[in-house]
């Protein structure tokens, strides 16, 4: 069944059509990258399904999804590098999302937000301040505040923009760990093309409208494909 | 020094300016923290600035002061935050609008009826006359209700500050709670301006949350620090401005400005102590 369905999906940024007509759907349990180049509209896909941004015509629908069992990875924001807030605050805040109205975490959320530090081998930093973190620490704490949040979907925008190649790899085994043994569908939005084709079974490849949606074999064999490695082959 | 606290607690006037402006100072420290984080900061200014305008159109009428600002001044803090939200129109310049038009609006008002005056003069500045017993009791009510509102609310707004996208993708409804946090912001800024003064009334949400951001780590941290030092200073404030005679508002904002330069000083000590 599926758990994702977008039809004749159109969003308009700042004033511009910047997503044209798409239409895809997901499984649950699909690992989808989102491909494309800059200013293809893949960022206002992402906030259009996250319901961040209202669609100008089309639909988005969840079957069988609360919006409450989403993690979302944003790209992070100016205000947040010099946030005066402890690693282990930032992730607990993951867990808001289960709690409706009861105003304070319990035992199981706190335990919940150690287990996903300790799962990014962080634990050793809860108690430190976020923007004393590097670049990459910060990332890992906002990816360990998405895993609070996940229950059905993850929803990752750049996530290995400004990691290190270690980092990045875990990154991306981490995520198709979860999506392989925890069934969580996967959408990530993505310049890495290489990775892309590697570790998602589904590529959307944008530039304003669909170019391209299916199976990552069948990517690989489009014209479309060669042309992004080519144009990735220099990097 | 006893024998000064008992000459300094024997005024009721005295006493009831103590009362709110630590119950205001307490309020505007825990919603400043987010505002200061948040970048909206001008609203608070902003704000004051309608609250002038209504109170002196206010007094004007002879109407009750409190009841018939505080709403008028929610419904500015509604329009502030979708004008700042609206990256259409350039959210700061409205609001300088919007202030400074209320501001004028608010001496015209007061030159023509009572002439410009000594009203005048403890609108902008503030008063510590100001306070009635009925105020007191409308603004004890009210600065509860910010309170446990805030501490109720606390793990949502902190949510909301530190990252308003992931709240409202993840399904937290970060527009109801930004709009709550304007209101509080706006009661407290009317319970808080004719002691503070519409002028200096928004360094109470501004002040404190920068001075606690300077030796805090996490966000409990900063919340409590600046709430510590908000009261504090209000009462150093308050006793400094009755040793010399000074106005009371802006003994309290100097005060306020000592406490950052301190904690400035103390934050850059212990970081560099770190970095060694």
């Amino acid at each position: 069944m599926n758990l994702i369905t977008c039809r004749d999906l159109c969003i308009s940024y700042n004033g511009y059509l910047a997503v044209d007509h798409v239409s895809f759907s997901l499984d649950a349990g699909d690992y989808l990258c989102v491909v494309g180049e800059n200013g293809s509209g893949k960022s206002t896909l992402a906030k259009g399904l996250l319901r961040l941004v209202k669609p100008q015509s089309g639909s988005i629908t969840f079957s069988g999804m609360k919006r409450t069992e989403i993690g979302y990875l944003p790209q992070q924001t100016v205000v947040q590098k010099d946030f005066p807030a402890t690693v282990f605050e930032v992730v607990l805040s993951g867990c808001l999302n289960s709690r409706g109205l009861r105003p304070f975490y319990s035992k199981k959320e706190k335990k919940s937000a150690m287990a996903q530090l300790r799962l990014l081998n962080m634990e050793e930093l809860c108690k430190k301040s976020y923007r004393d973190l590097s670049g990459g620490q910060q990332q890992r704490v906002l990816l360990a505040r998405a895993l609070c949040a996940t229950k059905r979907l993850l929803l990752l925008d750049e996530p290995v923009t400004g990691l290190d190649p270690v980092i990045t790899s875990e990154l991306y085994s981490l995520v198709k760990q979860l999506n392989q043994e925890q069934n969580i569908t996967v959408i990530m939005v993505s310049h890495d093309i290489a990775s892309a084709v590697n570790y998602a079974d589904k590529i959307l490849h944008m530039d304003r409208e669909a170019r391209f949606f299916g199976s990552t074999q069948d990517y690989m064999t489009t014209e479309l494909y060669h042309h992004m490695i080519g144009g990735c082959g220099h990097g | 020094m006893v024998e000064f606290f008992t000459n300094f607690f024997s005024y009721d006037f005295l006493n009831r300016a103590l009362l709110v402006g630590i119950l205001v100072s307490l309020c505007a420290a825990l919603l400043g923290v987010s505002l200061v984080l948040k970048r909206y900061s001008m609203i608070g200014d902003g704000l004051s600035h309608v609250s002038f305008g209504v109170l002196s159109i206010a007094v004007a009428m002879n109407w009750a002061p409190l009841p018939v600002s505080i709403p008028v001044v929610m419904a500015a803090a509604f329009l502030l935050l979708r004008l700042s939200e609206n990256s259409k129109i350039k959210g700061d310049a409205a609001i300088a609008l919007i202030s400074s038009s209320s501001l004028a609006i608010g001496v015209i008002v007061t030159s023509l009826t009572s002439g410009m005056n000594a009203d005048v003069f403890n609108y902008m500045f503030g008063s510590i006359l100001a306070v009635s017993q009925s105020d007191v009791w409308i603004s004890v009510t009210l600065s509860v209700i910010v309170l446990i509102l805030y501490v109720v609310l606390y793990n949502k707004i902190f949510a909301i500050t530190f990252d308003e996208n992931f709240a409202k993708a993840t399904g937290t409804k970060a527009g109801l709670y930004n709009m709550i946090l304007a209101f509080l912001t706006a009661i407290t800024i009317v319970i808080g301006m004719r002691l503070m003064g519409a002028l200096l009334i928004s360094s109470l949400i501004i002040f404190p949350a920068l001075t606690a951001m300077r030796v805090c780590k996490g966000f409990k941290g900063v919340i409590i620090t600046s709430s510590v030092v908000a009261v504090t200073c209000f009462f150093v404030g308050l006793v400094f401005s009755f040793l010399f005679s000074t106005p009371a508002g802006a003994t309290v904002v100097v005060v306020n400005l000592m406490a950052l330069l301190l904690f400035t000083i103390a934050g850059t000590l212990i970081r560099s102590k770190h970095t060694r």
